[in-house]
C-alpha cells in the first residue's frame, strides 16, 4: 500500500500548477492513495512474453499521414472566441517571465 | 523562472590559465532544434509560413482544443530520415510519439507531443575536423550568407562526434510581454511547426569543436533543403550541456544545460563562461549544481533559470492520439535514393573534375544553390577557374551588399559564362565586365546586346583603332622619336594615350600589337 503525504501532494501541485484548498487536502491524498493502489494492483498482473502496445489500432500495420497541404484557413477569430482577454490578436495572460 | 536564484558570473576575458588548463577537461555535448521548412504544420494543415499576423495560423488541433485529433504530417517523417541517413543514424522502423507534459502558457494542450521511448533516429555520427592547437581562439565560423566555415580547406585529422538519437516534435507557441501592462501576449502561430532535435554524445571538448559539429550538421540540412538553420531567427537552436572534470579522470563531473545561445559567437563566449564559473566553483571547494542557465550575451554571463527543486518531471507517456509510425526498407531506401550530392563531397569532385584549389572548392560549395551556379556556368564557359574567381569576388560581395539570400538568384548560367568568355576574348575590360556582371546577376540580363547597347564593347576593329594611334603618333611626335632612338620605356606611355581615346574601350593587347607594328 502507498501512501501520500504531505511533500507528495506539494510536488503534485507544483506539476500541475494547482493548490488544493486545506479542508480537501485530506481527501485529495486517500484518493491518490486509492489511484496509485490501483496502479500496484496493476503492476501485479504478469506479462511475461507479452509484447507492449502503444496504440489499440498498431495491429493494422498501415501508416495514417496527412500530405504536406496547406488546408486551414485563417482561423484566428475561432481560436480566439473563448478568450477572457486578448490584445492585437493574441491571447492576454498574466506576465510570464 | 528566471528571476529565481539569480547568481551572475563576471564575463570572462581571454583564456584560461595554463595551470587551470592542465587541470581541467570540458565535456560538451549539445542538444539542436532544428524548425523543418514544412510548408504545414506538423499534426495539422495550417500553414508554417513567416511573419503572419498572430493566431492566423492556427486551429483547434494546434491551440489544443478538447475533441481535436493530430494527423502526422507524412514529409516531418521523410524529413527526420533523410537526415538520419545522413548523419550515418539507425533509423527506427517502429517509431512512436509519447507527451511531455508541463504547463506553460506557449503549450495549449499542456503537453508537447515527442519522443521519448522509441525516437525515429537511433546511434549516428558526424565527422568533423580535428580541432589544431594553434587554431584554438580564432573564429573558424563565420555567419555570413555565403558561410566561410570551418576550415576544411587544410587536411587534417577528423574527429566523430556520436549523435545519440533524433526525434521529431512539435513547437511552442510565442509569448511577448508588455512591461508597462505587466501582462504577456500568445501567438500561438508557431504552435505545431515541425522541429527535429538532434541529441549528441558529449564527446565535444572545445568551442571550435561545438562549431565544427554545428557547421556540418547545418550544412546537411541546408543540402537537404529541410531547413534554413538561422541562429538568430530560432530556426536552429543550440543548448549546451557541459561539464569539467579533472584531467584524465573517467568520472563526469555535475553537468549544466546553458540556453538562449543566438549566435556562434554566444556559443563560443558561453562555453568559455561556464567553464570557467564551474573551474572557479570546485576550486573554492564548492559543488556545480545540476541545472538550467540562460545565457545573456550582452552581459557575458549566465543567470540560473531552474531551481534544483522544480527540476524536470515532465511524467512521458505513449501518445494515444497519434498512430505508430512504421518505417519500411523499400520507403528508406527511396529516401537514400533521393539524398544529394553533400558538400564535402561536391566539393572534392569540383576540385578533381574542374583543377579548382581545394580553397576555392570549399567556398563554392557553401551554398548547394550557388554551387550547381557555379558548375553550369564553369561547364558553359570552359573556365573552370576564371567561374570560381568571378562567383567568389563579385557575386559574393554582391550577395553580401544586398543582404540576400543565396537561392534569390536565379540567373541564367549561360548569361554568366557569356559574359566570362567575353572577357577573355578581350571584348570587354575589367571595369566594364564587372558592371555587366552585376546585371547578370541581379537582372539576368544578356550581356553581349548589353554591351553593345552600352557601348561597354571593346574597341578591336582594326580600321577604329588604327584611326586612334594615328592621331596619338601624330599629336606626341617627340615621345615617338624617343621611343624609336631606343627609350622602350615611352611605350606604356603610348598605350595610355591610345586608351585615353578609345575612352578606355580598346582591346590592351590589339594596341599593343597595332601600336608597335605602326612605330
Amino acid at each position: 500500500m502507498i501512501t501520500i503525504n504531505d511533500t507528495d501532494l506539494k510536488k503534485a501541485e507544483l506539476l500541475a500548477k494547482l493548490s488544493i484548498e486545506p479542508e480537501k487536502r485530506e481527501r485529495t491524498m486517500a484518493e491518490m492513495e486509492k489511484l496509485f493502489g490501483y496502479v500496484e494492483k496493476l503492476k501485479k498482473v504478469d506479462t511475461t512474453g507479452v509484447e507492449p502496445l502503444a496504440h489499440t489500432s498498431e495491429i493494422t500495420k498501415e501508416n495514417r499521414f496527412r500530405r504536406d497541404e496547406v488546408t486551414n484557413p485563417d482561423g484566428a477569430e475561432g481560436t480566439l472566441f473563448n478568450a477572457p482577454a486578448k490584445k492585437d490578436g493574441q491571447f492576454v495572460v498574466p506576465k510570464t517571465v | 523562472m528566471e528571476s529565481k536564484n539569480v547568481e551572475k558570473t563576471a564575463p570572462v576575458k581571454g583564456r584560461p590559465k595554463t595551470a587551470e588548463c592542465r587541470r581541467y577537461d570540458t565535456v560538451i555535448g549539445l542538444e539542436v532544434h532544428i524548425e523543418l521548412s514544412t510548408k504545414t504544420k506538423i499534426f495539422c494543415g495550417c500553414s508554417t509560413k513567416f511573419g503572419a499576423l498572430p493566431n492566423t495560423q492556427t486551429c483547434p488541433v494546434c491551440t489544443g482544443m478538447p475533441g481535436s485529433l493530430p494527423v502526422l504530417n507524412k514529409k516531418v517523417v521523410e524529413y527526420a530520415i533523410a537526415l538520419g541517413l545522413a548523419t550515418n543514424c539507425r533509423i527506427n522502423q517502429r517509431t512512436l510519439f509519447d507527451r511531455k507534459n508541463y504547463f506553460y502558457p506557449d503549450n495549449p494542450q499542456d503537453y508537447q507531443i515527442s519522443q521519448l521511448y522509441e525516437p525515429i533516429c537511433l546511434d549516428g555520427y558526424l565527422e568533423i575536423a580535428q580541432d589544431e592547437g594553434e587554431k584554438r581562439g580564432s573564429s573558424t565560423a563565420s555567419e555570413n550568407k555565403t558561410g566561410g566555415g570551418t576550415s576544411t580547406v587544410c587536411k587534417k585529422a577528423t574527429k566523430t562526434i556520436r549523435i545519440h538519437e533524433m526525434h521529431m516534435e512539435e513547437d511552442a507557441g510565442k509569448l511577448t510581454h508588455d512591461e508597462s501592462e505587466g501582462i504577456s501576449l500568445v501567438d500561438y502561430n508557431r504552435s505545431g511547426v515541425p522541429l527535429i532535435e538532434i541529441v549528441s554524445e558529449p564527446d565535444m571538448e572545445t568551442a571550435e569543436e561545438v562549431i565544427a559539429y554545428l557547421e556540418k550538421l547545418r550544412m546537411i540540412c541546408l543540402y537537404l533543403g529541410i531547413s534554413d538553420c538561422k541562429l538568430q531567427e530560432g530556426s536552429m537552436r543550440v543548448d549546451v550541456n557541459l561539464s569539467v572534470k579533472e584531467a584524465g579522470s573517467d568520472i563526469l563531473g555535475t553537468r549544466t544545460e546553458m540556453k538562449n545561445l543566438n549566435s556562434f559567437k554566444a556559443i563560443t563566449r558561453a562555453i568559455a563562461a561556464e567553464r570557467e564559473r564551474q573551474i572557479a566553483l570546485l576550486e573554492s571547494g564548492e559543488k556545480v549544481e545540476q541545472e538550467t542557465r540562460r545565457w545573456d550575451d550582452t552581459a557575458g554571463a549566465s543567470y540560473s533559470m531552474r531551481s534544483k527543486e522544480d527540476s524536470k518531471d515532465y511524467r512521458y507517456f505513449p501518445e494515444p492520439d497519434v498512430m505508430p509510425v512504421v518505417i519500411s526498407d523499400a520507403w528508406i531506401e527511396e529516401i537514400k535514393q533521393r539524398q544529394p550530392e553533400f558538400k564535402e563531397e561536391k566539393a572534392a569532385r569540383f576540385e578533381r573534375e574542374y583543377g579548382i584549389p581545394a580553397y576555392d572548392a570549399d567556398i563554392l560549395t557553401q551554398s548547394r544553390h550557388l554551387a550547381s551556379l557555379f558548375e553550369e556556368t564553369a561547364t558553359l564557359s570552359g573556365q573552370p577557374k576564371k567561374t570560381a574567381n568571378w562567383f567568389m569576388g563579385e557575386l559574393f560581395r554582391i550577395i553580401k551588399e544586398t543582404g540576400k539570400e543565396p537561392e534569390e538568384f536565379t540567373f541564367s548560367p549561360k548569361h554568366a559564362a557569356d559574359l566570362i568568355v567575353a572577357v577573355e576574348e578581350g571584348k570587354i575590360n575589367q571595369a566594364g565586365a564587372k558592371e555587366v556582371f552585376a546585371k547578370v546577376v541581379l537582372e539576368d540580363i544578356e550581356p553581349l546586346s548589353y554591351m553593345e547597347q552600352h557601348g561597354l564593347m571593346s574597341l578591336s576593329d582594326e580600321g577604329a583603332l588604327q584611326a586612334a594611334i594615328e592621331e596619338v603618333i601624330a599629336e606626341n611626335g617627340a615621345i615617338v622619336e624617343e621611343y624609336r632612338s631606343g627609350k622602350d620605356k615611352v611605350f606604356g606611355f603610348l598605350v595610355g594615350q591610345v586608351m585615353k581615346k578609345t575612352k578606355g574601350k580598346a582591346d590592351p593587347g590589339k594596341v599593343n600589337e597595332l601600336l608597335k607594328r605602326n612605330l
